[in-house]
């Protein structure tokens, strides 16, 4: 359809007839339509739609027309390229979509294959549990207080109304450190840390002290030389044997489960009058019958002991430093071992002691 | 303390339907706590009967035994037509005519034990003839029960034997506090039941004694402050082969002592029903006035159990003429001891001073029943009452005469008065606790009570030596009260700080090492002198240099670790021995490090608190215990499986911990090649913070892995955790980095082997300048392209201007000077 080229060149330029771009703007989708893979398209592409594909040869001879031609060539051949880009870019998005299926299935893996490859680690459950006690009382603005395992016996014994010649001396089998008369002992609880605690800072004071004890009992199933306490302290204006309730009942709802609440029964600590022990409502049974008859948590009882507790002892205030007639307070402490080996059915206390990694790995998910 | 519930109910009016859990259960709420409950007798069923041997046959066996086989008359309802029953016997200590104890077939011993007829030796045995052992009455002699005309003369065939000897009773066992010395006896506890259930209380103690005159045994006390009284009674013309009556020796025994003889028995019977200890001397034997007295260093005794002892000046004695007869209070002496030809008993009843006996015994390591109650504080007025009761007991079981001399020297110490506020327990307990229920409690316990407006003042009784401060009284009351009543009020602290640095520190430690597979381990901190001959520590390490436990659980493990490789090594090499060989290990733990001179830790007084410079003093005294980390790892780190080969655990992997421990608490560290026992000295690291070593990493010396028996090229490392947590900067500043693209460029370089990968590194670094953002070994490779003694280092170079594109020229020419400098320092030359 173009038109005479009058002024310029007479000749008809043959790419740029009708037909011929018709015919190529056929044979161009055609092969499109037949590419079934990316790759043939990608040689159609080249083929078709390249810098040497007809439709282009035939785009670079619109300039050889006259002008009044070029027009309505130009115009043809652009449609005709048009229409051969879109068929491609067309059919490059069903072979992709295509292709990524395919891939996606062949690429499947068998997802239980084992992934052993780096070993398992855990935390100590007493580390662990040292860490949940102490952020109990964290949590209630206490703070923790430390002191040294190897300890004066002054601060161990004495200054926590335990003198030299107390029948309850004999009740810690302790060990002495040498020289014999060097005042040193591995200390045998962690009272000392209260003593510390009064001696090194000012009421009122709320802390929790877990550590590490001493005493000279041979390893066996339920006792070991080396064990762990947490010992809690309080000294503050008013305080009562009420607070030192409440906060046992706190800690050990805290510690296993709402609803397990303390029960006092009368004792004897020299760093505290009056003294107590403390049970803890069986957390298995819960003292209910008739299950508390079968509990071999609580044996029965209903009631699981605990530790020991009190208020402080005026003497040890004083010995400490605080003025006993402002000043009161309530100590306890109880065995952290003890304490694991129920709350979480440890039978044997060498399990604890002694580092077989089967006994530690399953406590490594434990916060 | 075993109480029998027929004797306590002799003091106290315990109503009829009183199960012993229920008074345990009581008795525990007011501070007595059960330890157990027992019913002795309790599974024996009956018939368990009085038999009299009618005859008996001798017969020899093929084994040796002689065995009898005996006629015994069980009663009629028992035997059988020919009036009787056939029954074999092992023993011979009877003879005919005796009545003995017979346990017939379907009856049931302590055990349980149950009888049944049985063919034994030829012939069918109808039951058995028992021993004490058989029926729990204790061990006894070898042979059997052979009733005691003198204290069974009523006792006939057919009776029922299980009340005869009181085989049946119930026993409640209390742990007795160190306050509560009164308990420590039938009459305390009685007084403790009376006070649980609100009924009478009879005391034992309560009696009509004659007056002391100077007809007694004389007796002269030196050491008043030792013992304030000292009573003597005399029993003569006393049968020392009397038996003990049947059901003394059975209480005895239900409250775990041995029975022995007549005037043994007897003073061991009073001690226990009162609290006051006794001892009884053969008076025939006795030389000269009895002296109280100190004893002389070195002077020697030999007490009731056969040991010779050595005195000291602190000790108190008895003595007669010929010297010490007696540890006071604790033990008595060989010399003078009752024995089975005594007929002529001096009774001894004295209070001496808990402070001497507590020392005594503890020294000579004797604790005794005297000793326990003595150093606990024994009620001073008992010593008259007590020595008048067994006089009574000795005559009435033993015959004889009780003398009419009463020796008492010395006088009771005096009462003490403690006043309080009459609000005070109601103050300390948090409970609602009127005046008039303090003072009925107080008086309930047996305080004497009197109240001038807001203050109470207490007398308490003689028995309770242990209320001496305000706070003593608040505790009878709260028990009285009951503990139950207490309630439960949550305090409110001040704003806390949280956790302390140090605190949340190493928990990042334990998180993380846990997080690349250590486990955690809890060791003991006992070790011996040969670990450090094991771990191959040289005569002067300063971890020979320990701390040292006067009385160890092991005498192979008497001191403190100074390390903790041995106590880390031995549970690997548990492990190891329980089949767990692939390991890797963790201990967080102090160690115990004894100052430069031996300092005592002094003992300050009580009644004040320390001065500033003793407590200093004090603190110095004490060891530094520095916290160590410690990692032990064997066998496979990486396992081998379906992605490839595996890995075992080298001394990289300990460095490695060290670095990771390190990063976690943002500490930098340094490392470099070290010789330190017990590491492999070519495999050994120090690793170092601030230029200061705070620790060792690497692989195991080959004998320190033989010794320990762990496996072979066992990794380890030990560092001063608090020295690395001491460098932990609280608050990081926040780093700047270029958003300028970055260049690479990779060198390799061959050095002479012994030239450390770190020190070249660090030239690099050094040579690059400031263009260098970061370094990193890629590659490491020996082998024939580069000649023995040699090794290539591949390292690759990230470089990045803060404010450009670096131009090619540039990053080379910075590549260029640190690959010189590296040519330079260490003769490194460059991989083309």
């Amino acid at each position: 359809m173009s038109g005479p080229n009058t002024d310029y060149d007479p000749v008809e330029v043959t790419p740029l007839r009708a037909d011929e771009v018709e015919a190529m703007r056929e044979a161009a989708l055609t092969a499109v339509a037949g590419a079934t893979t990316l790759e043939q398209l990608k040689q159609v592409r080249l083929e078709h739609a390249g810098e040497r594909s007809p439709l282009a040869l035939a785009n670079r001879e619109i300039g050889a027309l006259p002008p009044q031609a070029r027009k309505e060539a130009g115009m043809r051949v652009g449609q005709a390229r048009g229409a051969v880009n879109q068929a491609i870019a067309a059919r490059q998005s069903v072979l992709e979509a295509e292709h990524e299926a395919r891939m996606l299935v062949e690429e499947a893996v068998d997802v239980t294959l084992p992934w052993d490859r780096e070993p398992q680690g855990a935390r100590h459950p007493l580390t662990t549990i040292q860490e949940l006690v102490s952020d109990v009382f964290v949590a209630m603005g206490w703070e923790v207080a430390e002191g040294p395992e190897v300890e004066a016996e002054w601060l161990n014994f004495d200054a926590l109304n335990l003198g030299a010649d107390h029948p309850a001396r004999t009740m810690q089998d302790t060990f002495w450190l040498e020289p014999a008369d060097g005042g040193l002992v591995l200390r045998t609880h962690t009272s000392p840390v209260q003593a510390r605690t009064m001696l090194t800072r000012t009421p009122p004071i709320y802390v929790i002290c877990p550590g590490r004890v001493y005493r000279t009992d041979e390893l066996d199933a339920t006792h070991t030389p080396v064990f762990h306490q947490v010992e809690g302290l309080v000294v503050d204006r008013g305080i009562s044997m009420a607070h030192l309730k409440g906060t046992l009942d706190h800690f050990a709802e805290a510690m296993f489960g709402e609803g397990i609440t303390t029960r006092f029964r009368p004792s004897y600590f020299p760093f505290t009058e009056p003294s107590a022990e403390v049970d803890l409502v069986c957390f298995v049974c819960r003292g209910q019958a008739p299950a508390v008859e079968e509990c071999r948590t609580c044996k029965g009882e209903g009631w699981i002991e605990w530790g020991g507790c009190g208020v402080v002892n005026p003497r040890v205030l004083t010995a400490c430093g605080i003025d006993a007639e402002t000043y009161s307070g309530f100590a306890f402490g109880m065995g952290l071992e003890r304490t694991l080996m129920f709350r979480h059915g440890i039978k044997d206390m060498r399990d604890i002691v002694e580092g077989d990694v089967r006994f530690t790995l399953p406590f490594g998910t434990e916060i | 303390m075993r109480a029998p519930l027929s004797w306590l109910r002799e003091y106290v009016d315990l109503p009829d339907d009183v199960t012993p859990t229920d008074l345990a259960h009581r008795l525990t709420a007011l501070g007595l706590k059960l330890e157990a409950l027992e019913a002795p007798g309790a599974d024996i069923a009956g018939p368990l009967v009085v038999g009299r041997v009618l005859s008996y046959d001798d017969e020899p066996q093929k084994n040796g035994k002689v065995i009898r086989w005996c006629r015994v008359d069980v009663g009629p309802e028992h035997n059988d037509e020919d009036g009787g029953r056939g029954i074999v016997c092992g023993a011979h200590n009877f003879a005919v005519g005796d009545l003995v104890v017979v346990v017939l077939p379907g009856a049931v011993l302590p055990g349980p034990f149950p009888i049944a007829a049985r063919k034994t030796y030829g012939h069918v045995s109808d039951g058995m003839i028992c021993s004490t052992k058989e029926l729990g009455l204790g061990e006894g002699h070898d042979g059997i029960l052979v009733l005691d005309p003198r204290l069974d003369g009523d006792a006939k065939p057919g009776d029922d034997a299980i009340e005869l000897l009181d085989l049946r009773d119930d026993v409640i066992e209390f742990e007795i506090n160190p306050d509560r010395a009164y308990a420590l006896s039938l009459r305390g506890i009685a007084r403790e039941a009376a006070l649980a259930y609100d009924v009478p209380f009879r005391d034992p103690a309560r009696r009509d004694v004659p007056t002391p005159n100077d007809l007694g045994y004389p007796v002269r006390v030196e050491a008043e402050d030792g013992c304030p009284v000292f009573v003597t009674r005399t029993v003569t013309g006393f049968d020392p082969s009397a038996p003990t009556p049947r059901w003394l020796a059975r209480r005895v025994q239900l409250a775990g002592m041995r029975p022995i003889s007549l005037a043994v028995d007897v003073t061991n019977y009073v001690m226990l029903e009162l609290g006051q200890p006794i001892h009884g001397y053969d008076g025939d034997r006795l030389t000269g006035p009895i002296v109280v007295r100190r004893a002389v260093e070195g002077e020697k005794l030999t007490t009731l159990d056969d040991v010779t002892r050595t005195l000291s000046a602190e000790d108190l004695l008895i003595t007669d003429d010929t010297g010490p007869i007696g540890l006071a209070g604790v033990m008595g002496g060989r010399t003078t001891e009752l024995s089975d030809s005594t007929s002529h008993v001096v009774i001894e009843a004295a209070h001496f001073t808990p402070v001497s006996i507590f020392r005594t015994a503890r020294r000579h390591k004797l604790p005794s029943e005297a000793s326990k109650r003595f150093e606990r504080g024994v009620d001073p007025l008992l010593p008259s009452y007590a020595a008048d009761r067994v006089a009574e007991l000795l005559v009435r079981y033993g015959g004889g005469t009780v003398e009419d001399g009463v020796t008492y020297v010395g006088q009771p110490p005096a009462g003490r008065t403690v006043s309080a506020g009459v609000d005070l327990p109601a103050r300390v307990t948090g409970m609602d606790i009127d005046a008039e229920s303090v003072v009925a409690h107080l008086r309930a316990v047996g305080c004497a009570v009197t109240v001038d407006g807001d203050t109470l003042t207490a007398v308490p009784p003689t028995w309770r030596p242990d209320l001496n401060d305000p706070y003593d009284l608040v505790e009878e009351v709260a028990r009285v009260v009951g503990y139950d009543g207490v309630p439960s009020v949550l305090p409110t602290a001040p704003a806390g700080r949280g956790l302390t640095t140090a605190q949340r520190l190493r928990r990042r430690v334990g998180l993380s090492l846990a997080g690349a597979g250590y486990v955690e381990v809890l060791t003991y901190p006992f070790v011996g002198e040969s670990d450090w001959d094991a771990l191959g520590l040289g005569a002067d390490d300063d971890r020979r240099r320990t701390v040292r436990v006067a009385n160890p659980l092991s005498e192979e493990q008497p001191v403190l670790r100074t390390t903790l490789v041995p106590g880390l090594l031995r549970t690997l090499a548990r492990n190891a021995g329980r089949g767990q060989s692939d390991v890797a290990l963790f201990e967080t733990a102090p160690v115990y490090l004894p100052g430069a001179e031996q300092r005592s830790a002094a003992i300050l007084g009580v009644d004040r608190r320390p001065s500033e410079d003793e407590w200093a003093e004090l603190q110095a005294a004490i060891p530094d215990q520095p916290l160590h980390l410690a990692v032990a790892l064997a066998g496979v780190r990486e396992n081998a499986g379906w992605w490839g080969k595996g890995r075992p655990a080298t001394w990289s992997d300990a460095v490695e911990a060290v670095r990771r421990v390190a990063r976690a608490v943002g500490v930098e560290v340094e490392v470099r090649a070290a010789t330190y026992a017990p590491w492999h000295p070519g495999r050994c690291a120090e690793v170092l913070v601030d230029g200061e070593v705070v620790g060792h990493a690497g692989e195991l010396h080959p004998t320190v892995c033989k010794a320990y028996g762990v496996p072979p090229r066992t990794a380890f490392a030990e560092v001063d955790l608090d020295a690395v947590l001491a460098r932990a900067v609280p608050i990081v500043p926040a780093p700047e980095f270029s958003t300028y693209p970055v260049a690479k460029e990779d060198v390799a370089l061959v050095v002479d082997a012994d030239v450390s990968a770190a020190a070249v590194a660090g030239t690099l670094r050094e040579g690059a300048g400031e263009l260098l953002e970061s370094i990193r070994l890629f590659d490491l490779y020996t082998g024939e392209q580069i000649g023995a003694g040699k090794k290539s280092l591949a390292f690759a170079l990230r470089f990045r201007a803060g404010d450009r594109t670096l131009t090619e020229a540039e990053t080379g020419a910075a590549r260029d000077a640190a690959v010189a400098l590296a040519a330079e320092r260490h003769g490194a030359v460059q991989r083309t």
